[in-house]
């Protein structure tokens, strides 16, 4: 079991409902959601598309029963759980195990 | 094998050209030839659309239903400028006289040699089969002075010649008779530009179609658009030496020599009704009905088996029809029956639906309720100018007829409800109140759609499941549905877009997979249900929880409902990342800012401070092509500091970044150019300012000229102002881009305030209906009734939305206010313009310039190898 450290980003209430915040961890830019049922999740911050780090500013919505977010550059929607992009089945962004404990939200495996 | 058989045709109209063609398609020419003699200098026009030969340059060409003046078949020929003067039945013969060059060929200028006085060529020509199509001619009633100079008909082109002629040295112009083609003459005139009267003997207009009240708000239309209506009175003399100056009128009832009153005019032109033109046929001793037109059996045959009569010359069982749908329909009875097939006319649905002077009219089966124990359903919009009248069987079931007049667009689903009996729904009010509150008709398939071609449903489905129609146009083409009166299309369009959507081809209108709405449909829901969020709308309208599409889009339509920051909480998380950081994204994820530079005047002092925030922050600078200064390469978290500088310099947010208006772009105008004939440079700011932070479905350009030269290059701008010595004309629907579209004048020599309204309307009324993302070019295009249709609204007010539109932009404009002046009040607002959330003062890493010709470049971040991440 991987017991990586964990880092400490922000409060839960400093991402807004539907939307997203970019993060640094360890030099690594992380995008961190949270969803209209209240469930965060982080995936890699940079879009594979354009090299640029801009995921957490994109729309968060739902594709069929998927958590997305779709790029701010050229809309490539991001499975929020798991990273793989639903346009592109070759692309995918990392995607990081995430928590909420008492109100802080704790990223693991960053590296 | 059998001698070929010789049909000869008198008359080459609509009918008789309608004839021809159903023969060579049905293979009658196999074994039959044909000879068309038309007396008219050309082939066959479109008479049902004679009105808008005033509105084109080479207005016959574009009426002409056989362009060329040739069949494709050898064996139809068409001999035009000649008359039949008499029938020998017993010897079946026909006499004719054309001028001594008459021949097969096109649109030859000349008049009539019988009008002339001199003898022509006199020809006789053997038949088989006679067909008479000779339609009516315009009853004159006879009323004291009408042989006088000015006094018209309205029936051919060369009358629209004489009465064009005769209106350039007239003032004012007055119809006689007030039914349909009395409107559309009166139309002809105001076209003209001849103050125009309307003298109907009946209490209202339309008397054969319309009920009281129909006629009361067709008149309000028509008065509104500068005809006077004269209804219940009756003409007593054309007033004039030779020429006429006026007419003498009483009102009807009133006995003769009661008190009189006369309208002023120099044209006047009648329109009282047809009559069949039936002498041929009288004077060979076939029969006619007591109220004229040859009398036929169900095939359309006279007594003589070898004569038929079709068209408006011909009284089958009786009764002539003088409508384009019946003749179409007796034409291709006759060659089913020369084919032996079992063709019959039994009668013909007289249904109307036209636009007369830009208003709607419908009118269908048993309009006037006369079936015993009908019902009448009806809606009335007086401040509008609608009237719908259903008309119902006793049992609630079935729909007989009905009246539509200011609003039509239910004609195409209720007309095929009379015909095919359908059931109605249990509560047909809906059919008629505005909005159509979404009940949904299936229809069957031997329902008529196009009643002047006899088009069924089945019919365009076999087109585009069999035939290989990709489209409304294909389907046109390849069935004749919706190529007459055009009333159809849009049902036409329904059933195909219907069909593709039933075989699985994308033509789903719905915005995305969360909203099975149009944008047009989203934007009504959200006005009438006050809707100010999201979650609300979703949860009543859609599915799950957005996307890129329909989010933006409903950002958009609360936007341009309200005038509430579009980075308050509700909708801060809807916006698209331009929007959400009041900037453009730019390849590398930083931004650029653009400033509000009105018309694209600035002074040396806002210069100056645009230079010193470039030089301070190291931004790239670049002149725009819509006349301001994009400054490129500012991070995201730099932003509220560019902006706190540019809006304390009394700058404010140029909406580069939004789905709204852009720029006015102006050249100097008469203030300095030595050509320049109104001040461009100050209209362009005004309306830059009326309009700035409109949000609408795609981005908004506009451009003013001070003079024809149009430095500006307005026409290509969705809306162009060009100055004249008058004032403005306004064009709308231009755009660059991939598809450049140059904008058409919507209308011309405007004064200032009226050009303004005009403008308000036509936004508001783009930012209401069009598509998502549609520029106003395609939004025109894909109107029904395209720039016609803009018109309409905008600047006849057809639609009676004027007010309401004008009043939706000055909400807007008082409700304006600076989005980035706003942001910078707003600490909350403020709190997202960080790079990361735990470490705001750390810059993005993977941001990195170079420079190149003094200034800086993005270095294009290292590209993540795609593939397998875990």
């Amino acid at each position: 079991m991987d017991v990586a450290r964990a880092t400490a980003l922000c409060a839960v209430a400093d991402i807004p409902l539907e939307g997203g915040v970019a993060a640094l961890v360890d030099g690594v830019a992380i995008a961190v959601f949270r969803t209209h049922d209240g469930s965060v999740h982080a995936i890699g911050n940079v879009d594979p598309f354009s090299g640029a780090s801009v995921l957490s500013r994109g729309i968060v919505g739902t594709r069929g029963d998927a958590p997305v977010v779709s790029s701010p550059m050229y809309k490539q929607a991001f499975d929020l759980r798991t990273g793989a992009c639903l346009d592109d089945a070759s692309v995918s962004v990392p995607s990081y195990d995430v928590s909420v404990v008492d109100g802080v939200v704790l990223v693991r495996g960053v590296r | 094998m059998t001698k070929r058989q010789r049909i000869v045709v008198v008359g080459h109209g609509m009918v008789g050209h309608r004839f021809a063609q159903a023969a060579v398609e049905r293979g009658l020419t196999e074994t039959h030839d044909i000879v068309v003699f038309g007396e008219e200098p050309r082939a066959a026009y479109d008479r049902v659309g004679l009105t808008s030969w005033f509105g084109h340059p080479d207005g016959a060409e574009a009426l002409s239903l056989l362009p060329g003046g040739v069949y494709d078949d050898p064996r139809v020929r068409l001999v035009l400028d000649s008359v039949v003067t008499e029938i020998d039945r017993a010897a079946r013969t026909v006499t004719v006289v054309s001028p001594p060059s008459a021949g097969s060929r096109d649109g030859r200028q000349g008049a009539l040699l019988d009008q002339r006085g001199e003898p022509g060529a006199v020809t006789v020509h053997d038949y088989d089969v006679l067909v008479l199509a000779t339609g009516a001619a315009p009853f004159v009633p006879p009323v004291e002075g009408r042989g006088k100079d000015g006094c018209f008909v309205y029936r051919t082109i060369e009358d629209l010649e004489a009465i064009k002629a005769a209106s350039e040295a007239a003032t004012s112009g007055v119809v006689i008779g007030g039914g349909l083609l009395g409107l559309e003459a009166a139309n002809a005139l105001v076209q003209l530009g001849l103050d125009t009267h309307v003298v109907e003997m009946a209490p209202r207009l339309m008397p054969v179609q319309l009920d009281d009240v129909a006629g009361v708000t067709l008149v309000r239309h028509v008065e509104k658009l500068g005809v006077q209506v004269h209804t219940g009175v009756l003409t007593e003399e054309i007033e004039g030496d030779r020429s006429v100056t006026g007419l003498r009128v009483r009102q009807a009832g009133t006995e003769e020599g009661a008190r009189t009153e006369v309208v002023e005019a120099q044209v006047v032109v009648f329109s009282a009704g047809i009559r069949p033109r039936d002498a041929l046929a009288r004077e060979c001793d076939l029969e006619t009905a007591p109220r004229g037109g040859v009398l036929v059996d169900e095939q359309c045959r006279t007594a003589d088996p070898h004569v038929f009569a079709i068209g408006e010359c011909a009284a089958p069982g009786g009764t002539m029809y003088g409508l384009v749908a019946p003749g179409y329909a007796m034409a291709e009875v006759v060659v089913d029956a020369l084919l032996d097939g079992p063709g019959t006319f039994t009668g013909a649905d007289m249904s109307t639906k036209l636009k007369l002077l830009g208003v709607d009219v419908a009118s269908f089966g048993d309009a006037f309720a006369t079936t015993e124990g009908a019902l009448e359903l009806t809606y009335a919009d007086a401040v509008s100018g609608v009237y719908k009248k259903l008309v119902v069987s006793e049992d609630g079931r079935r729909l007989l007829g009905g009246i539509l007049v200011g609003d039509a667009s239910a004609y195409g689903i209720l007309r095929p409800m009379v015909s095919s009996g359908l059931a109605l729904p249990d509560n047909p009010e809906q059919l008629i109140l505005p909005a159509g509150s979404g009940v949904r008709l299936g229809m069957p398939d031997e329902a008529q759609v196009c009643s002047c071609n006899d088009v069924t449903k089945a019919d365009i489905l076999h087109a585009v499941a069999e035939q290989g129609c990709e489209g409304v146009a294909d389907v046109k083409q390849c069935t004749r549905a919706g190529t007459t009166c055009g009333s159809c299309v849009p049902t036409v369009k329904n059933l195909v877009e219907e069909h593709f959507a039933s075989v699985g081809r994308v033509v789903d209108k719905g915005l995305c997979e969360h909203f099975r709405l149009t944008r047009q449909e989203l934007f009504d829901v959200v006005a009438v249900h006050g809707y100010r969020r999201f979650d609300d709308i979703v949860e009543a309208h859609g599915t799950g929880r957005g996307c890129d599409v329909c989010k933006p889009a409903i950002a958009s339509i609360l936007a341009s409902q309200t005038s509430t920051h579009i980075l308050e909480p509700a909708t801060a998380g809807l916006q698209d990342t331009n929007d959400k950081y009041l900037a453009n994204i730019q390849r590398n994820g930083t931004y650029s800012v653009v400033p509000r530079i009105p018309g694209g005047e600035i002074t040396p002092e806002k210069l100056i401070v645009i230079g010193e925030v470039a030089r301070d922050y190291g931004l790239y600078t670049k002149i725009t092509g819509g006349q301001r200064i994009d400054l490129f390469g500012a991070r995201m978290e730099q932003l509220p500091a560019i902006w706190k500088r540019l809006v304390d310099a009394g700058f404010e947010s140029g909406h580069a970044y939004g789905k709204s208006l852009r720029t006015v772009k102006s050249c100097v105008g008469s203030t300095w150019c030595r050509f320049g004939v109104q001040d461009s440079v100050g209209l362009a700011i005004a309306l830059e300012l009326r309009y700035r932070g409109l949000r609408s479905p795609h981005k908004l350009k506009g451009g003013v000229s001070g003079c024809a030269r149009e430095c500006a290059e307005a026409r290509g701008k969705d809306f162009g102002v060009i100055a004249t010595e008058k004032g403005w004309n306004l064009y709308v629907g231009g755009n660059g881009g991939a598809t450049p579209a140059h904008a058409r004048l919507l209308a011309g020599d405007l004064d200032t305030q009226t050009l303004v309204s005009y403008l308000d309307r036509f936004l508001m009324y783009y930012v209401r209906t069009a598509d998502r993302l549609q520029r106003t070019s395609t939004w025109i295009e894909q109107l029904e009734g395209g720039l016609e249709r803009v018109r309409e609204v905008v600047v006849d007010d057809s639609l009676g939305l004027g007010a309401e539109l004008e009043a939706e932009m000055a909400r807007h404009v008082g409700g304006y206010a600076d989005e980035w002046a706003a942001t910078l009040a707003d600490p909350a607002k403020l709190e997202r313009f960080v790079s990361f959330v735990n470490a705001p003062d750390t810059p993005d890493p993977t941001i990195a310039f170079t420079t190149e010709r003094d200034q800086i470049q993005p270095i294009a971040p290292a590209l993540i190898p795609v593939g397998a991440p875990s």
